[in-house]
């Protein structure tokens, strides 16, 4: 058996078609875009072929709305200082508190500074509450930046909806769609919002691209400065053969997302309802009827993640945990907490992502495993009373250890 | 994912003790369930000898965790209580072929169910001395709270002080952001105010407010004591070396043992195994504690590389 890659949201595999695109911008038209010889005639003509194909994709109304930079985190971090820089009197920034950490370090950051961060709760099921969100619009808010899609349980948030409450309010909104663009159809021309992330390695294109999308007429102060490339917006001289990968790889997502929509979700849902039904205290975190259709995240528990990890990958499948040993911090991800998912639990959660690479019959061979891990470490673990198979009775008094 | 050793893979694949011993005289539950990481160790030691004859873990916890609960079992059955008493953290972890540095509070956490479960026999309460914070500097596993407790402690004042003190930020000093943070903190708490532009001063060095947590649990020298000393020795070594058309670099030292990079002609061939043992013993006359040294080669085995 060939191993299995269940870690789509973490990066995915480069589309064969993206590297044969890439492959001239290496060989031939190596030329720089703004040079004036034949070796880089042909780049302007990719880089505008690719923004096109961007364009096609979020659905928005200009190719020049496209911004192409190294990756998300820094589509991100432009974003949330172009919003500060241009608007010096607003002091606020609203958030969510399950942000990846390219915006919440950001923010962290700019709380040091003096700014006000507002970072919106979920409830248990990964929600926000928009009524508490209406009330923070002020004109003293710089920005909203709240994410399309989590990473962790790949729950959707309404942005459109929030981005028209912003937009009335005379506030800019921002969303971190790196998970979201390419899983989800999306049209931003009809939409109210300013700026977009995008990051290329979630999307079968390389690594270390990404896109900026910036809504005509919205106020931007560039991050890079000192060059005319993509329009004085982001100075350095572009990663021609990546934005062509990405172009393709745009394309590319655009043709399959009725796939990802339908192939991949029911593999995703096979997955889920084979291991919730087998397995007893196992649960799908998240909101399960607002979710990206390729991510799964479910908590085992009484049993730690990396542990679980490491006998998935020893069977050859891929995934990844929200469990604090994986990051190599002491807590579990910030997104667990926030959804207050008992520590017995977000230890043990394991996040299986798809694309359109996986087949069913990989969803049964996990589903074949799975069982077996998880009833492995059960039988170490000091919740678990391995005679009667079960949870000990209180599990927190039954076992309480000295802090240490 | 983390590098494991192959002794870590070893005993997380086929964990040795799993479960409760039956009829345990003796009980020990530490850990951290918000960490997640925790261990409960039981015991069955013959009244008359002290002897451990069976032990057993259970552990909620990650790959390491569940070596070094694993590895511990092996380690003290068959011991007295007393010479149980004497196994260390760093003991388990050498069991184990190494763990990287993140994870060496795993080894810890082992060290310290042990002694709870010694206490729990003995009928005496176990107090554990030991906090944990976040992992501030990757490169040599110090905390937030360690530091935070040196910066109390010790009066210090700069980055500079704290790598002094605790050799955080004295790697690649990708952490220096965060210790400045904890300094502004702490000197806020005592009513000061952390001035980066000032740099420590050479007597408020000298001044060995001797740093008692370090001194309790390793030895009488300080880490940034035995680096230098270590490297001090090295130089002396060196000419002899070179004169062989050799050399060595001391690369990292964790713990007490140092790792070191053997060069030119020493490197490679079977005499380097033969200086590093004379490096070694030279070490140890010169320093008075023991010193293990280690080819860096060796390192990576304990080196995250994700
Ligand atoms: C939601 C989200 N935002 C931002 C990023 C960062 O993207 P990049 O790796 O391109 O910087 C990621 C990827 O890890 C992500 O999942």
């Amino acid at each position: 058996m060939s191993d299995i890659y269940l870690d789509n949201n973490a990066t995915t595999k480069v589309d064969r078609a993206v590297v044969d695109a890439m492959i001239p911008y290496f060989l031939e038209q190596y030329g720089n875009p703004s040079s004036i010889h034949k070796f880089a005639d042909g780049v302007a003509r990719g880089l505008k072929q690719a923004r096109q194909q961007v364009q096609a994709l979020i659905g928005c109304e200009h190719d020049s709305e496209i911004i192409f930079t190294s990756c998300g985190t820094e589509s991100n971090t432009t974003a949330i200082l172009s919003a500060i820089k241009c608007q010096p009197n607003r002091k606020e920034i609203i958030t969510t508190m399950v942000e990846h950490p390219a915006i919440l370090g950001v923010c962290d950051q700019l709380e040091k500074d003096g700014y006000t961060i507002h970072r919106l709760p979920v409830d248990k099921c990964g929600r926000l509450n928009l009524e508490s969100y209406k009330r923070m619009l002020s004109e003293n808010v710089a920005l909203v930046t709240v994410m399309w899609a989590n990473n962790e349980t790949g729950t959707i948030f309404p942005v459109i909806e929030m981005a028209e409450l912003a937009n009335a309010a005379g506030v800019m909104f921002h969303t971190d769609a790196v998970q979201a663009v390419g899983k989800i159809p999306m049209m931003l021309a009809d939409t109210k919002i300013d700026m977009l992330s995008i990051s290329g390695h979630k999307l079968h294109a390389p690594k270390g691209i990404g896109v900026l999308y910036l809504r005509r007429g919205t106020r931007y102060r560039a991050l890079l400065r000192g060059g005319h490339q993509e329009r004085g917006r982001r100075a350095g001289t572009e990663n021609t053969a990546s934005i062509v990968g990405l172009g393709k790889a745009c394309e590319l997502a655009l043709q399959h997302i009725e796939y990802e929509n339908t192939k991949v979700k029911a593999m995703r849902d096979r997955l889920e309802r084979g291991i919730v039904d087998e397995i007893p205290h196992s649960f799908v975190t998240g909101d399960l009827n607002n979710r990206l259709p390729n991510t799964t995240d479910i908590a085992f528990e009484y049993i730690e993640g990396e542990s679980i990890l490491m006998l998935l990958n020893k069977a050859g499948i891929a995934a990844s945990s929200g469990s604090a040993c994986t990051s190599g911090s002491l807590e579990p991800s910030h997104v667990m907490r926030a959804m207050d998912i008992p520590y017995t639990a977000a230890h043990g959660t394991i996040r299986f992502s798809f694309s359109r690479y996986n087949t069913m019959h990989e969803v049964d061979e996990v589903l074949k495993v799975m069982p077996d891990i998880v009833a492995t470490l059960r039988k170490l673990s000091p919740y678990w009373d391995a005679q009667t198979n079960t949870p000990v009775a209180n599990p927190e008094q039954a076992f309480a250890p000295t802090y240490s | 994912m983390w590098d494991y050793s192959d002794k870590v893979k070893e005993h997380f694949f086929n964990p040795k003790n799993a479960g409760a011993v039956v009829e345990a005289n003796a009980t020990g539950e530490v850990g951290s369930i918000s960490c997640g990481d925790a261990l409960r160790l039981t015991l069955k030691v013959d009244p008359e000898t002290e002897i451990i004859l069976e032990s057993g873990f259970q552990t909620f916890g990650c790959g390491s965790a569940i070596a070094s609960s694993s590895v511990l079992t092996e380690i003290i059955k068959g011991m007295t209580l007393d010479e149980a008493l004497k196994v260390t953290n760093q003991d388990i972890a050498d069991h184990l072929e190494g763990l990287p540095p993140e994870k060496m509070h795993c080894s810890v956490m082992g060290r310290e169910a042990l002694q709870a479960a010694i206490a729990n026999y003995r009928g005496e309460e176990w107090r554990d001395d030991h906090e944990e914070g976040a992992l501030v500097c990757k490169c040599f596993a110090i905390d937030a709270v360690m530091i935070e407790e040196m910066v109390w402690a010790n009066k210090l004042r700069t980055v500079e002080d704290v790598t002094n003190f605790t050799k955080a930020g004295g790697g690649c000093a990708a952490c220096h952001e965060d210790i400045e943070a904890i300094l502004e903190k702490v000197l806020a708490e005592k009513g000061e105010k952390f001035d980066p532009s000032i740099c420590s001063k050479p007597e408020d060095k000298q001044k060995p407010a001797a740093p008692e947590k370090i001194a309790a649990v390793k030895t009488p020298l300080t880490n940034l004591q035995r680096i230098k000393k270590i490297e001090e020795v090295l130089e002396s070594l060196r000419p002899a070396l070179m004169a062989d058309g050799g050399d060595v670099e001391l690369v990292e030292v964790i713990g007490n043992t140092a790792y070191v990079n053997m060069t030119g002609a020493c490197n490679g061939c079977q005499m380097a195994a033969m200086t590093i043992a004379g490096i070694q013993q030279r070490l140890m006359e010169v320093m008075g504690e023991f010193i293990k040294v280690v080819p860096a080669s060796e390192m990576s085995k304990l080196v995250n590389i994700a």
